[in-house]
């Protein structure tokens, strides 16, 4: 079964930074979590443009600074939720 | 007259914007820096926990104007560790966040300042040495009481020397990507200060927004950082990034791969801007070498040249100083930034300077006929059996490599293994016999309970048996 783009986004995030379903939501922001920091959303960041096959800007790189904002952002490159 | 006695002369320049847009001049950092120094009794020690904001900076330069040795920690030191280092040293006062004041017990509230309070403890009189103005941690990181003791002059020596060669004017203004309780941080402050140039006060990271939008609103023209900034900031393309004011890159804290020191000072080059690879430590307050961003393209791999005021060379193994070019040996620095010595509690703090304007660094280095130095390693510690040259420390990773955990000594005669499993025993002496080798009389395993180390996981050698 294919996931949705929600499920792989959910999955990068709790990979990238260690974290449990219950734990992504709305408050889940940059430096909110120890592995939340710049180390941890570089690889972050490259894993959500290999898992989505995207490059993204670095406005958008340096703009991601939520779970929310985060969709928000990959919606520009053509990533639906 | 150095920098902090004498920030006056700058006057109404703008020497401080903190996050909320906030600027302070020369003029009114010395006012408030002296209206924090004024709280504090004559050479009391104070703790600070800093951050990047104008509370931080107020309390350190209020510090070195009223003679009030210094210790900068973070500001967000785990609650854990915090104890440990009160007791060893018994501050007399902590500036700190007031969030954190809860965490010290048996203190007065002084004085604040924005979200910052100065707490006075019930310690006594502090025995400092005169010349004790600033400790700093070697490492950065946060749980070992060990610190360097530096002096009055080493700050302002360094910070002289700095500014001299990064030609930094009064025009300037460096964005801080750094804590300023790490040796290069607060060496971005100092060798600023030292000119009369703006420092941008930030605690957000290159991955945050705000950082950037700082950087463009107060026209920052200097990033300084350790490797990984350079890492970060070829990945978000800082090259094709619009910052029209930024004038000057500056690289320490690390060796930078040379494939990057060359594509840096290439992009540099082509921008107009200027590039600086930098060596140095905590022992020799912060800086020690740069690379003239002329020689970057040309000599990547090299640590440059002694700043200005200090001096290098090279010794070997004997303590002959090495004269040829190109021959390895340990690199030795001489200069008025070479720190005190160090402190591990107190009453370390009375003694004097135990250095003597020297530093060994324990780096290996050479120097080319250019008279450019080269870090190649780090010291090991060499044996010779029978006649070979043997590192110790290559022959104990080898071992671990194996999945035997050991610990190495010796001279000339033996090699001494040490490991924790009596069962190994034997196997030990194969395994290293195997790798270099040589005939297994030459090596003896002696079992101990545990491999004595320090908090940084680094073995204590001295405490072997």
């Amino acid at each position: 079964m294919t996931m949705t783009n929600k499920q792989r986004y959910d999955k990068v995030f709790m990979d990238a930074l260690n974290l449990q379903p219950q734990d992504l939501n709305d408050d889940l922001i940059y430096n909110s979590v120890a592995a939340w920091d710049s180390v941890g959303h570089m690889s972050m960041m490259a894993a959500l443009e290999t898992e989505f096959d995207i490059m993204m800007e670095t406005d958008d790189i340096i703009d991601f600074s939520s779970y929310p904002k985060g969709m928000e952002i990959l919606s520009k490159y053509e990533i639906q939720f | 007259m150095n920098f902090f006695d004498d920030m006056e002369r700058f006057g109404q320049a703008i020497a401080f914007i903190a996050e909320d847009g906030e600027s302070l001049t020369y003029e009114s950092t010395a006012v408030a820096a002296d209206s924090f120094g004024a709280r504090l009794s004559r050479r009391g020690l104070v703790f600070i926990l800093a951050n990047n904001s104008i509370a931080s900076v107020i309390g350190y330069i209020g510090c070195l104007r009223s003679r009030a040795p210094v210790a900068l920690l973070a500001s967000n030191i785990h609650s854990d560790l915090l104890p440990n280092l009160l007791s060893a040293y018994r501050p007399n006062y902590i500036w700190l966040p007031r969030a954190r004041a809860c965490q010290v017990s048996n203190a007065t509230e002084l004085f604040a300042l924005g979200d910052y309070v100065l707490l006075a403890t019930s310690a006594g009189l502090l025995q400092a040495h005169d010349d004790l103005a600033l400790l700093m941690t070697t490492s950065g990181s946060t749980g070992s009481a060990k610190f360097v003791r530096l002096s009055y002059d080493n700050v302002s020596a360094n910070a002289t020397s700095i500014a001299e060669y990064l030609e930094i004017c009064g025009g300037d203004k460096a964005i801080t990507t750094l804590p300023m309780h790490y040796v290069f941080g607060l060496s971005v402050i100092n060798s600023h200060l030292q000119s009369g140039a703006g420092i941008i006060l930030t605690n957000a990271s290159l991955m945050e927004k705000r950082f950037w939008e700082q950087l463009k609103v107060h026209g920052a023209t200097t990033i300084s950082g350790v490797p990984y900034t350079y890492e970060l900031l070829k990945r978000l393309r800082w090259d094709r990034m619009n910052l029209p004011s930024l004038r000057v890159l500056t690289q320490a804290g690390g060796k930078l791969n040379s494939a990057l020191v060359h594509e840096y000072a290439s992009v540099c080059k082509d921008k107009g801007m200027r590039f600086y690879v930098m060596y140095g430590a905590a022992e020799a307050t912060a800086r020690m070498s740069y690379l003239p961003p002329r020689l970057a393209l040309e000599k990547p791999q090299s640590i440059g040249v002694a700043i200005p005021g200090g001096e290098f060379w090279i010794e070997d193994e004997t303590g002959n100083v090495i004269t040829r070019s190109d021959e390895v040996g340990e690199l030795f620095y001489r200069g008025a930034n070479v720190f005190l010595g160090y402190a591990e509690k107190r009453e370390d703090l009375a003694l004097g300077d135990e250095r003597k304007g020297v530093l060994q660094t324990g780096d290996l280095a050479r120097r080319d006929a250019d008279g450019a130095y080269y870090i190649v390693g780090r010291k090991s510690r060499f044996i010779k059996l029978f006649g070979n040259r043997v590192n110790l420390e290559e022959i104990e990773q080898l071992i671990r490599n194996n999945g035997i955990d050991c610990a190495c000594s010796g001279d000339d005669q033996m090699l001494r293994i040490y490991i924790t499993s009596p069962a190994l025993q034997n196997d030990v002496i194969s395994v290293a016999q195997r790798l270099t080798q040589l005939h297994h009389s030459a090596f003896r395993a002696f079992v101990i309970d545990r491999i004595p180390r320090n908090e940084a996981g680094k073995i204590i050698y001295a405490e072997l048996p």
